[in-house]
């Protein structure tokens, strides 16, 4: 087995009496995408939220690539090579389309500090968010204002701006939230394709989309991982299905 | 609907208009008020910076407005009194050259913003208005209390600090000087909204939690944006300084901070000619209002009402047909 691009180790967080995340150990590895699923308040959120850098454990770490990036915070873990999608799309809503996807570029580079030249005749930067958004079939939209999209093309451009990033793993809080059926099957396609360039942590309520897009599962419940294994393994798992697939499996 | 690049080209040729008009029909009291208008613009074109770009509602730029009023007041109190200023173990000779105080005055302010930011830019939404207003209180009380440099009094200057090659008492040269360096500040502002800092800070205004997720701090961004915007905003009080001839605690007073903010949301938000178009109705509004009834304010309050309510976008969107839905 090779070495987890990232991972937690005996993670917690509790906020009072609550325990939010109970000694949460999991990892992604390379190519593969590992689904986190678990019911409402079984503390998905916070799991992300600690993984990314928005949150820090009470006890716990969390590595990216080998390294602790515990006590990292948001952007050197973006820049360390970690790229997260959004549950409710945080664009910049007044800012066109191009304009979103610079920002990862520009993120990308580094390098905010120049105060000069318009950033949008940089062609090294435009290049980069230009492929990202052509990948994620935005490039007609580019000059569009964002907040003029619709719902799904919104979805759509989140991924975009992970994806100028060029991370070594995605982290993806529930992306086919909102879509349609039609969405959700064109994102399950993208996304399919998807884990060979970098691994994705997957947060999804659509179980279609996390049974034909999984390699691995956990289940999450009351902020423990009460099972890890293959769709066939969680399928078949009693505990699983006593505490959260119930009739929906 | 106008274009917004027609009224960035016709609103300073607007503004150039009426001193030239008021020169040839020898109104000279006209050109000052222009001026006025000028440097109100200039510093309201700072605040913008902070305001409009990076989102910052900053009810405390006076500051930086009075620290500029207080580096020409201070060099130039020296250089009329031929006494040498004494900072620590060094010694400067004052001086009456106006690009030297504005050198002066960018720096100080640029530093004191920088001071200022770093502090207060840990909090946000109201609290970062309260924290900012606290500091414009402070320096106003200290400004007060400074006896050296005539405390509550302020400072008067004989005459009006120098600009090589022309004669600034002759009031449309001044103007002339003011309208350029307001210019320059326009064309400043332009920039950085077009290149990578300034796509980078809209961004941090609208979601900082974006900006962190692609490995760009925001709120180094915003501080930066609150140096720039600090620097500008002091360059101002040098000029406004040097317009009256006199400086005062009362260039650090919070309604000083409250009247940049209001002249803004007049003219609009985050739009490059807002603080001009608004600083231009707020000094005509005060000469005609103010020629009537000491109470104009009422008035300018109604015409700040309406601006909220039903245009949001200020002047400027109003003129455009967007309701710019800045901040």
């Amino acid at each position: 087995m090779s070495e987890p691009i990232l991972a937690t180790h005996a993670l917690c967080k509790s906020f009072g009496a609550l325990t939010a995340t109970d000694d949460v150990s999991i990892d992604l590895r390379a190519g593969e995408i590992h689904a986190i699923i678990g019911p409402n308040g079984a503390g998905k959120s916070t799991l992300i939220a600690q993984i990314c850098g928005a949150l820090a454990p009470d006890a716990g770490t969390v590595e990216l690539l080998g390294r602790d990036v515990t006590g990292l915070s948001t952007q050197a873990r973006a820049q360390a090579g970690l790229a997260r999608t959004f549950q409710i799309s945080a664009l910049a809503m007044e800012d066109t389309v191009l304009d979103n996807a610079l920002l990862g570029a520009l993120g990308a580079a580094g390098n905010p500090w120049r105060l000069w030249g318009r950033v949008s005749r940089d062609a090294a930067l435009r290049d980069r968010a230009m492929a990202a958004l052509d990948r994620v079939g935005l490039a007609d939209h580019a000059g569009t204002r964002t907040a003029d999209l619709s719902h799904g093309q919104r979805r759509q451009l989140e991924v975009a701006v992970a994806l100028t990033l060029a991370p070594r793993a995605f982290v993806m809080d529930e992306p086919m939230a909102g879509l349609g059926a039609e969405g959700s099957r064109v994102m399950t396609g993208f996304l399919d394709g998807l884990r060979q360039e970098a691994p994705i942590l997957l947060v999804e309520h659509d179980m279609d989309a996390v049974f034909a897009l999984a390699d691995r599962i956990s289940v999450l419940v009351y902020g423990q991982v009460i099972a890890t294994g293959t769709v066939d393994e969680i399928r078949a798992d009693p505990a699983v299905r006593a505490a959260y697939l119930g009739e929906e499996a | 609907m106008i274009g917004e690049r027609w009224i960035n080209l016709a609103v300073p040729l607007a503004l150039l208009a009426v001193p030239l008009y008021a020169l040839m029909a020898d109104e000279p009291f006209t050109i000052t008020l222009a001026t006025r208008a000028t440097i109100l613009a200039l510093a309201a074109v700072g605040l913008n910076i902070a305001l409009g770009i990076g989102g910052l509602v900053s009810l405390g730029h006076a500051v930086f407005f009075g620290l500029g009023g207080y580096a020409m007041g201070i060099l130039a109190f020296h250089a009329q009194n031929y006494s040498p200023l004494e900072i620590g173990p060094l010694t400067f000779a004052g001086t009456k050259s106006m690009p030297v105080i504005w050198l002066v005055a960018v720096i100080v302010s640029a530093m004191a913003a920088l001071l200022i930011g770093a502090l207060s830019l840990r909090t946000s939404g109201v609290y970062f208005i309260m924290i900012t207003l606290a500091f414009g209180q402070m320096f106003y009380y200290f400004a007060i209390s400074w006896s050296a440099y005539g405390g509550e009094d302020g400072l008067s200057i004989y005459v009006r600090n120098g600009f090589p090659g022309l004669n600034t008492l002759v009031p449309i040269q001044f103007f002339a000087v003011c309208f350029v360096v307001l210019c320059l500040a326009l064309a400043l502002n332009a920039m950085l909204r077009a290149s990578p800092f300034g796509l980078a800070l809209n961004a941090a205004r609208q979601v900082p939690q974006r900006v962190e997720t692609v490995g760009l701090n925001p709120m180094r961004l915003k501080l930066m944006a609150f140096v720039i915007s600090g620097a500008i905003t002091g360059l101002a009080g040098a000029l406004f300084a040097d317009l009256n001839r006199f400086v005062s605690p009362s260039m650090f007073s919070w309604q000083l901070s409250g009247e940049l903010i209001i002249l803004i949301v007049i003219g609009g938000v985050g739009r490059l000619m807002g603080p001009v178009v608004g600083a231009c109705l707020f000094v005509a509004l005060e000469h005609w209002l103010g020629g009537l009834t000491d109470f104009w304010h009422v008035w300018l309050g109604v015409v700040l009402l309406g601006i909220v309510l039903f245009a949001r976008g200020g002047v400027v969107g109003l003129l455009t047909g967007k309701a710019g839905p800045h901040v």
